[in-house]
């Protein structure tokens, strides 16, 4: 017998646990289609994440809190812009710098907040949000005319350029809205998933957010199924220990990420790169006039 | 003028040199941030504990959040670089890393936590933390109505091991058609992925949470769903007030003072120290008295008395593994040696170990 309210439980859970990979995912897919790969997301999260928690506990507003997570998210987003794009530092040395950075700053600014218990919001409210998101994401970038001109920059940034598109502003507001995208994973995490602030609290998803946005193919409904992949190995994983399967469960938390680099070996090749859309100018810095 | 001040700077640095010369330099190796609220939090306040104890005698340093890798001979490496006479190194899998740098400095004393390996200038301390476990078990078999216990374990090595067989053979001790689900999530610390553990084994029917993890997470997750949990490491009831019946505290204050003192008097060396609650180390946080009756408290506390005076031992015979093979004898109780090993479920438990 199949029993339903086990299921639908089971589905809850991997919902609820794969919502902050999809907000981070398809802030990072956004932000690499303009052609920037940003390391920082496990640092933008943690930030958005105690700003969120702070705000909570200073104001008890839940919509304020969601405000200034994503305002930090902005913020740190505009720094790692400024260096990136105006002062064309490498990116991939840039993105850890800024992980770093954002480990460090959340442990700081948190100090004061760790074991501050809150009520925590309705997770639902931002699950729902995570599906509408991917949806206008998809829609903007394969139906508009602006979705068209952030995918021509990041294929061929000076192509681009020589059609007199602003090369820099699109990678900014895209460089933007990824990282308000990871605040809001963070935002989600310390206020809705866990609701406490704890140094480090996003535990890796930063970097697991990475490989499902290669993981997908820079395709942002491919996003959702990478998402859940993951989030649904891990979870289905469980529910087989807790029933007393016998399983190695070593081997299904390394099943996501085997899967990975077995597309990562695939994308390496050239002619399928293509095929598999990742952004060309991926990591390419874009220097005005050449 | 200038050779004026000179001279008094020299003088004063002669002065606080001879001052601090004496007071001798502890250092701890953190796996995760105090402020944790779980097993690092409990550490921090056996420093803190042990500063305030020996006062000027001693000074402390901390170096938090070091994963069990080779970063952590990095981070012991510079405690023992920079004028330490004690570095207390506070997690199982620090073990080698323990190892590797207390061999280049032999003049320093290590303690390592929880683990076996030992030199000269290495001891090991651990608390019997699966005394309280017993208690634990036997509350949870008389409280639970759906008989079904849900364990979030960390990384199957024999302490954790040793925790689930003292905690289940208590509570099927009270209640034979209890079961146990376990999920091992293979992380100390990641409150998200032990409130996912939770929130399956409630969805499963567990009704009674009991974690081996480092957060609150499950405890908050039990709240929210109604069930019971027990805290760990800590007393966690004022994060899930509905739910927390009691929880294990780690009690390292007075151990830390004590062998600080060691390094001050000279008499510090290489041993092995394992207490229990008889000892204190080993602590039960105040029982829930809204949700638990008071003949259970008074039971409860009665076991308390009796761990301390040795008359109950949580692994007392017939005991049998999966196999049905008797591993201790009736009447016996299990040596430490097979305690610190333990590597095996005792009968009754479902599934197998990792």
């Amino acid at each position: 017998m199949i029993n339903f309210e086990l299921i639908i439980g089971v589905i809850e859970i991997v919902m609820i646990a794969t919502t902050p990979l999809v907000f981070a995912s398809i802030g990072e897919l956004v932000t690499e289609k303009s052609g920037v790969l940003n390391l920082g997301i496990e640092g933008i999260m943690l930030v958005g994440a105690v700003m969120a928690f702070i705000t909570l506990v200073t104001t008890g507003s839940y919509i304020i809190a969601f405000g200034i997570s994503l305002l930090s998210g902005v913020l740190m987003s505009v720094l790692f812009a400024f260096f990136v794009l105006i002062l064309m530092s490498n990116q991939i040395a840039t993105g850890l710098s800024l992980t770093i950075f954002g480990i460090g700053l959340s442990s700081m600014l948190g100090k004061e907040f760790i074991g501050i218990p809150i009520e925590g919001l309705n997770p639902w409210y931002l699950v729902i949000l995570s599906f509408l998101i991917v949806f206008l994401v998809s829609y903007f970038l394969n139906k508009t005319k602006n979705g068209l001109v952030l995918r021509a920059v990041g294929e061929s940034h000076t192509s681009a350029h020589a059609l007199g598109y602003n090369v820099i502003l699109v990678r900014f507001l895209s460089i933007i809205f990824g990282g308000s995208m990871c605040a809001l994973a963070g935002f989600y995490i310390s206020i809705c998933y866990a609701p406490m602030w704890q140094e480090g609290m996003t535990a890796g998803r930063g970097w697991i957010a990475l490989a499902i946005v290669v993981f997908a193919t820079w395709k942002p409904r491919n996003v959702l199924i990478g998402a859940y992949i993951f989030g649904g190995v891990t979870i289905i994983q469980m529910n087989l220990q807790a029933i007393g399967l016998r399983l190695p469960a070593q081997l299904f938390s390394m099943a996501p990420y085997v899967v990975t680099l077995i597309v990562l070996v695939i994308i390496s090749s050239n002619q399928l790169r293509i095929k598999l859309s990742a952004p060309a100018s991926l990591t390419i810095p874009f220097y005005k006039g050449r | 003028m200038k050779s004026l001040f000179a001279y008094i700077s020299v003088l004063f640095l002669i002065f606080f040199g001879s001052v601090f010369a004496d007071q001798k330099k502890v250092g701890f190796i953190y796996i995760g941030p105090p402020g944790d609220h779980g097993w690092t939090y409990m550490h921090d306040q056996g420093r803190q504990y042990m500063e305030d104890t020996l006062g000027d005698k001693v000074s402390s340093t901390y170096i938090e959040n070091v994963p069990e890798n080779a970063d952590a001979v990095r981070a012991i490496r510079k405690l023992a670089e920079s004028g330490h006479d004690l570095i207390f190194t506070t997690s199982f899998n620090y073990m080698d890393q323990t190892m590797e740098v207390a061999k280049d400095f032999p003049d320093i004393n290590f303690e390592h936590a929880t683990g076996y390996k030992r030199s000269d200038n290495i001891s090991t301390y651990s608390g019997r933390f699966y005394e309280g476990r017993m208690i634990e078990g036997h509350i949870a078999g008389k409280m639970s109505k759906s008989n079904t216990i849900g364990y979030i374990a960390s990384f199957p090595i024999p302490e954790v091991v040793r925790g689930i067989n003292a905690f289940y053979l208590a509570a099927s001790k009270v209640n034979p058609d209890i079961k146990m689900k376990i999920i091992w999530v293979f992380t100390w610390y990641d409150p998200g992925k032990e409130a996912d553990a939770a929130n399956t084994l409630i969805n499963q029917g567990a009704d009674i949470i009991v974690q081996h993890t480092d957060t609150y997470a499950p405890c908050q997750a039990a709240e929210k769903a109604g069930v019971y949990a027990f805290g760990q490491a800590s007393n966690q009831e004022s994060f899930c007030p509905n739910s927390h019946l009691t929880a294990i505290e780690d009690v390292w204050g007075p151990y830390y003072a004590e062998r600080a003192q060691a390094v001050v008097d000279g008499s510090w060396s290489s041993q092995d120290t394992w207490d229990g609650m008889q000892k204190g180390m080993v602590v039960m946080s105040p029982y829930n008295e809204s949700l638990m009756s008071a003949d259970l408290i008074a039971e409860a506390q009665a076991m308390e008395e009796g761990i301390k005076d040795g008359s109950l031992h949580p692994f007392t015979g017939p005991i049998y593994d999966q196999e049905g093979k008797l591993v201790v004898e009736d009447g016996d109780v299990a040596s430490d040696g097979m305690l610190l090993g333990m590597n095996f479920y005792v009968q009754g438990i479902d599934g197998e170990l990792p």
